[in-house]
C-alpha cells in the first residue's frame, strides 16, 4: 500500500478525542448538516474524491482499507495504488462493470457539520439518478477533469443542478496535478463555464483548483502546489456556506399535515414538518384549502411543549378551535396561504421505461395530498446537451419536458421556485404503482379559479330521490363483438319494464357525434373513455342509471372513471369472451380487416385488451344466453 | 434565525417517514432487535406519535440465542412504549434444534431470514420498519429508505424507485411490502450523540464490565448462559469487555475495553481502527457481496 499518496487524517481532532472526551461531544452535539450531491463522469476522479473525503474523516476503517487494498490489486483500474472507486461502489454487477449505476449516500462529519454525500453517475442515460440524487441537496459539486475542460456533461450537470433548485453550484476542477498546476488552465476553464453558467441562469458559483489524488486544496488551501490559488478549500467552503434552509425559514408559515393525532376525547393535533416559516403559539393560522381559521394553541412534543418551531421540524400542533382539518390539508400563516387550483404548467422529468401517455390518469402526490393527474402533450422536451427545445408528444426515460397537469381536484401548491416542499410532486402509474415522473410547478393555469363551481339548489340527492332510485353506471368492457351492445340492450329494456330511468350510452353512436374528432390511437381512445366517463357522471348527477357499452381496452382508464364516481356507484361488467369466438362471430367483418392491416390500432389483434382484474360483474358469454346474462345482472343491481 | 443541528435534522426526517408509513400503508409493524439502533428508533417512534402511543407493534424475530440482557430490556422498552410486543421463532427451528453452535449458517439462515419472512406472512403486515443505516455496509448506501420487497419477500437492487425530496411512493400490488428504513442517514456517532442527548436507555452490554468470556478463532465471546458448549478444559474466563453490536450471543464477539461510560464508549469508538461490522461473523461468509446476496434472499 502507497502510504505517500494519502495525507494523514486531518478533520478529527484525535487528541481532543483523547484528552477531553466531553468538550468534543459538545462541540459534535451542535453541528450544522449540508447535503451535496457531487457530479462528475467515472474519469473526472469523483469516486476518488469522495473516497479521499471519507477518508480524510476518517470514515473509512483500518479493516475496510486492508479490504480495499486487496480489492484494488485484484480488480482495481490504478494499477498498485489504492483504488478508492472500489471503496464507494457497492452492487456486486456495478463493480464487476466498473461503474457506478445508482444514486448512493456517503456520511463524514469535520468539527462544523455533518455531511451527507448524493454520489451520481455521470452517464448520459442517468438523468433520472441524478435529479433523484439532487432533489434533497443544498449545494452541487461538479467534478471537471483540467486536461479536458467544459464537457458537454459538465453543461448537463449544471443544467440539471440548476433546474432542481440548487443555489450553490462548486465547480471543482480536478486532477491540477496532472496538468501542472497550471494558473491559466484553471482560469481558462473558470471563464469558460462562467460564460456558459449565465446562459442558462447560473449567477454565482465557487471555483477551486483540486487534485483528489493528491490531496490538494481539499483541506487547506493554498496548497504549497498552487500558491496562486486564493480562495477557499473545498472543505472550507462545504463548512462556512450558507444553506437553502435560510431562505425557507424567511417565508411565511406552511405545515403540510401529515397526521391527525388524537389519543382522546380530549386532544387533537396536526402532525407534519414545517415546510417553510416558522410558528408560535398565539399566532394566526389558515387550513388551506377549506380557509378556515384558528390560533395556535400549543406546540407539542414529547420533550416538552414548544415557545416556537422553525423550517424542518416535525412537530405536533393544537388550534384553539375545532376546525375541520385532515391529512392533505395545509396548516399555514392566516394573513399569506398558499394558492390552490387544479391546472399548473409543470418541469417532468421522466423516469421510466413506459413512455408518458397523454391524458392517462397516474396519482399524484404532492406533500401530502395524493390525487389522479392528466397530463397533456408536452409543449417541449429539453435537450439536455444543446438545451433546445424541441417538439415532442411524449416524454420517455431520461427526458425533460413542460406540460400542462390537470388534477381532478384542486391541491395546494407553491412555485417550486419559491417552496420545494410545496412545488414538487411525483407521479405514480396506477397498474404498476412505479414512481414514473418527477414534477416541478411553475405556476397555476387559473382556469379552474376563473370557472367556478356553480352551486345549485336542486342537488344531485334531490334528483335521484324524484326517481326513487339510485344512480349507477354500469360499465361494459369487453372485446369488440363479445356481445356489450347485446346485452346492454337487453339490461336497459329489463330496466325501463321495471319503471327505471336510464340512458344507454354505445361506443359506435358516441364516436358519430360528441367523439367524432377522435381516431383510434392510444392518445385518443383515452380522450374517448374521459369524454363518456365525464357525460356518465352528469347523468348520474341527474339521477340516471348509466348503461355504458365501450371495449374500454385499458384499466388505467376504466379506473380513472372509478374515480370520477361516489363509491360504488361504478359497477364495471366485464363481458368475457375469448378472442377466437369473438372473431369468429365477426358480426361488423372487423377482425377480418384488422388481419389484413386495413384497420389499425385493433383491439385483440394489434393492440392490447386488459381484462379487470375485479370485475363488480363477470359474464362468460361462452356459458350464458344473452338473455340470462342481463337477467344476472339485473339480479346484481337491483338485488 | 434558529439553524437546526444535524441531530434536529435526522429526528425530523425520521419522524416524517414514520408519519408517513403510518398513514399511507395498512399494516406496519417496527422491528426490534433491542440493538442500540432499535432503541433510537423506538424512542423516534415514540416522539412521532406523541401523546398517542406509536400506532403500530414491536415485533422480535427471536432465534432463542440472544443475551439474557436484551430479553430483559426488550420487554421493558414495549411496556414502556405502551405498545404490543410479537414475538416470533421459527417454529422448525425450534423443533430441530438449530443452534449456532453446530449449524452454522444455518442457524442465521432458518431462524432470522426465514423467521422473518414467517412472521411477516402470518401476521399481513405490509410495512415494516428496520433501524438499517446506510453507514454500516456498502450495498446498503444504495438502498431506498422504503425499499420494495416482492411477495416472497426477495429484493431486487436493478429496480428500486427513485425516491425524490421527501416524497416516498408507498402503493404497492397486493401480497408486496415495504421495508422501511427511517435511520438511513443516520450514522454510527449520530446514534451514539442522541442516545446521549435523550437519554435512552440501551443494553447495559454495550458498556464494559466484567464478564465470562473465553476466546475462540480470534473471536471472544461470553459465556451467557449455561447452553454454551465448553471444550475440554477450557474455562470461562473474568475479562473487561463490551459489545459494539449485538446478536445471537456465540456469534458475537466482545472487545477487551474499559469504557464503562457512554462518553469513554464513544471516545474508544472514534479512537478505533475497525469497522462496526467487524465482530460480525454474518457478513464475511460469502465473499464480499455477502450482505447483497443475503438482502435478495430476504434477509433484513
Amino acid at each position: 500500500m502507497s502510504d505517500k499518496q494519502i495525507n494523514d487524517p486531518v478533520y478529527k481532532t484525535d487528541a481532543l478525542i483523547a484528552e477531553d472526551i466531553d468538550a468534543y461531544l459538545d462541540m459534535h452535539q451542535n453541528k450544522g448538516m449540508l447535503r451535496f450531491i457531487t457530479c462528475g463522469s467515472v474519469d473526472d476522479g469523483k469516486s476518488t474524491l469522495i473516497g479521499r473525503l471519507l477518508y480524510d474523516s476518517k470514515m473509512i476503517f483500518e479493516d475496510q482499507l486492508a479490504a480495499l487494498e486487496a480489492d484494488s490489486k485484484r480488480v482495481g483500474t490504478q494499477g498498485q495504488e489504492i483504488d478508492f472507486a472500489l471503496l464507494v461502489d457497492g452492487l456486486a454487477a456495478e463493480r464487476e462493470q466498473g461503474i457506478t449505476i445508482d444514486v448512493a449516500y456517503r456520511f463524514f462529519s469535520t468539527e462544523k457539520r455533518k455531511f451527507i454525500v448524493a454520489d451520481t453517475p455521470g452517464h448520459e442515460q442517468y438523468t433520472r439518478n441524478m435529479v433523484t440524487g439532487a432533489s434533497t441537496a443544498d449545494l452541487a459539486v461538479i467534478l471537471i477533469d483540467g486536461r479536458k475542460g467544459i464537457l458537454p456533461q459538465t453543461k448537463r450537470h449544471s443544467y440539471l443542478a440548476h433546474l432542481i433548485g440548487i443555489r450553490h453550484i462548486v465547480l471543482a476542477v480536478n486532477k491540477m496535478d496532472l496538468v501542472g498546476y497550471d494558473r491559466d488552465i484553471f482560469d481558462n476553464i473558470v471563464r469558460d463555464y462562467r460564460e456558459f453558467a449565465s446562459e442558462i441562469g447560473i449567477t454565482d458559483f465557487t471555483a477551486i483548483p483540486i487534485s483528489g489524488f493528491k490531496g490538494d486544496n481539499i483541506t487547506v488551501a493554498p496548497s504549497d502546489n498552487t500558491p496562486w490559488y486564493e480562495g477557499p478549500s473545498l472543505i472550507d467552503h462545504l463548512e462556512t456556506v450558507e444553506i437553502a434552509n435560510v431562505a425557507a425559514q424567511a417565508r411565511s408559515f406552511r405545515m403540510p399535515v401529515q397526521w391527525v393525532n388524537r389519543p382522546n376525547l380530549d386532544f387533537r393535533g396536526f402532525s407534519g414538518l414545517i415546510s417553510d416559516g416558522e410558528i408560535a403559539p398565539g399566532q394566526q393560522v389558515r387550513v388551506v384549502p377549506s380557509g378556515k381559521t384558528s390560533t395556535v394553541k400549543s406546540i407539542v412534543t414529547m420533550n416538552g411543549d414548544l415557545d416556537r418551531a422553525v423550517t424542518g421540524q416535525s412537530v405536533t400542533i393544537r388550534l384553539e378551535d375545532e376546525v375541520d382539518c385532515s391529512r392533505g390539508d395545509v396548516l399555514a400563516a392566516a394573513d399569506d396561504p398558499p394558492e390552490s387550483a387544479d391546472q399548473f404548467e409543470s418541469t417532468l422529468v421522466w423516469m421510466s421505461d413506459e413512455k408518458l401517455i397523454p391524458g392517462r390518469g397516474y396519482w399524484l402526490k404532492l406533500a401530502s395530498q395524493t390525487v389522479t393527474a392528466t397530463i397533456a402533450e408536452p409543449k417541449y422536451e429539453v435537450d439536455v446537451n444543446t438545451l433546445d427545445h424541441l417538439a415532442a408528444k411524449t416524454l420517455d426515460l431520461n427526458s425533460i419536458g413542460v406540460a400542462e397537469v390537470t388534477t381532478d381536484r384542486p391541491i395546494v401548491f407553491e412555485p417550486y421556485s419559491d417552496s420545494r416542499q410545496l412545488g414538487s410532486f411525483i407521479l405514480v402509474d396506477k397498474i404498476t404503482n412505479a414512481t414514473v415522473a418527477a414534477g416541478m410547478i411553475h405556476f397555476s393555469l387559473r382556469r379552474a379559479q376563473n370557472v367556478h363551481w356553480q352551486p345549485t339548489s336542486i342537488t344531485r340527492e334531490n334528483h335521484s330521490a324524484m326517481k326513487n332510485q339510485k344512480p349507477a353506471v354500469l360499465w361494459f368492457t369487453g372485446l369488440s363483438g363479445s356481445g356489450k351492445s347485446t346485452i346492454a340492450n337487453l339490461v336497459e329494456m329489463r330496466l325501463a319494464r321495471m319503471n327505471r330511468h336510464t340512458f344507454l350510452l354505445d361506443g359506435d353512436n358516441v364516436r358519430h357525434g360528441l367523439n367524432k374528432d377522435l381516431g383510434f390511437t392510444e392518445a385518443d381512445r383515452i380522450e374517448n373513455i374521459r369524454r363518456v366517463g365525464e357525460v356518465a357522471k352528469l347523468m348520474t348527477d341527474a339521477g340516471l342509471i348509466v348503461i355504458t357499452a365501450f371495449i374500454s381496452p385499458f384499466r388505467a382508464e376504466r379506473e380513472m372513471v372509478r374515480n370520477m364516481l361516489p363509491e360504488g356507484e361504478f359497477i364495471e361488467v366485464h363481458i368475457d369472451t375469448p378472442l377466437s369466438v369473438a372473431e369468429e362471430r365477426d358480426v361488423k367483418g372487423l377482425y377480418k380487416k384488422a388481419r389484413r392491416g386495413d384497420l389499425k390500432n385493433f383491439t385483440g389483434i394489434d393492440s392490447p385488451y386488459e381484462e379487470p382484474e375485479k370485475p363488480e360483474i363477470r359474464i362468460d358469454t361462452t356459458a350464458m344466453t344473452p338473455e340470462e346474462a342481463a337477467d344476472f345482472i339485473i339480479g346484481k343491481l337491483i338485488p | 434565525m434558529q439553524r437546526l443541528t444535524h441531530l434536529e435534522r435526522l429526528e425530523a426526517e425520521s419522524i416524517h417517514i414514520m408519519r408517513e408509513v403510518v398513514t399511507e400503508t395498512q399494516n406496519p409493524v417496527m422491528l426490534y432487535s433491542v440493538g442500540k439502533d432499535s432503541a433510537v428508533m423506538l424512542h423516534l417512534a415514540k416522539k412521532a406519535f406523541y401523546p398517542s402511543p406509536p400506532p403500530f407493534p414491536l415485533m422480535h424475530v427471536d432465534t432463542t440465542w440472544k443475551f439474557q440482557d436484551m430479553y430483559r430490556l426488550r420487554n421493558k422498552a414495549a411496556d414502556d412504549a405502551g405498545m404490543e410486543l410479537l414475538i416470533h421463532q421459527n417454529p422448525e427451528a425450534l423443533e430441530r434444534g438449530i443452534n449456532p453452535f453446530d449449524h452454522g449458517a444455518l442457524h442465521t439462515d432458518m431462524w432470522k431470514t426465514e423467521g422473518l419472512k414467517q412472521a411477516l406472512t402470518k401476521h399481513g403486515f405490509d410495512a415494516a420498519f428496520g433501524g438499517a443505516r446506510r453507514d454500516e455496509e456498502k450495498s446498503r448506501a444504495k438502498e431506498r429508505i422504503f425499499s420494495f420487497r416482492t411477495a416472497s419477500h426477495g429484493w431486487d437492487p436493478k429496480n428500486q424507485r427513485p425516491e425524490l425530496w421527501n416524497l416516498y411512493n408507498a402503493r404497492k400490488a397486493k401480497g408486496e411490502s415495504i421495508r422501511v428504513f427511517p435511520l438511513s442517514n443516520w450514522t454510527e456517532l449520530d446514534i451514539w450523540q442522541y442516545i446521549m442527548a435523550e437519554n435512552i436507555e440501551i443494553v447495559p452490554l454495550y458498556m464494559a464490565k466484567q464478564r465470562p468470556t473465553v476466546e475462540r478463532d480470534g473471536m471472544l465471546l461470553m459465556v451467557d448462559d449455561d447452553r454454551f458448549p465448553l471444550e475440554p478444559g477450557e474455562e470461562p474466563q473474568m475479562r473487561s469487555i463490551r459489545f459494539r453490536t449485538l446478536g445471537c450471543y456465540p456469534l458475537t464477539g466482545a472487545v477487551e475495553s474499559t469504557a464503562s461510560t457512554l462518553p469513554e464508549v464513544v471516545q474508544e469508538m472514534l479512537l478505533t481502527t475497525t469497522s462496526e461490522r467487524q465482530g460480525r461473523a454474518i457478513d464475511r461468509d460469502a465473499g464480499d457481496a455477502s450482505m447483497e446476496k443475503k438482502k435478495q434472499e430476504g434477509y433484513f
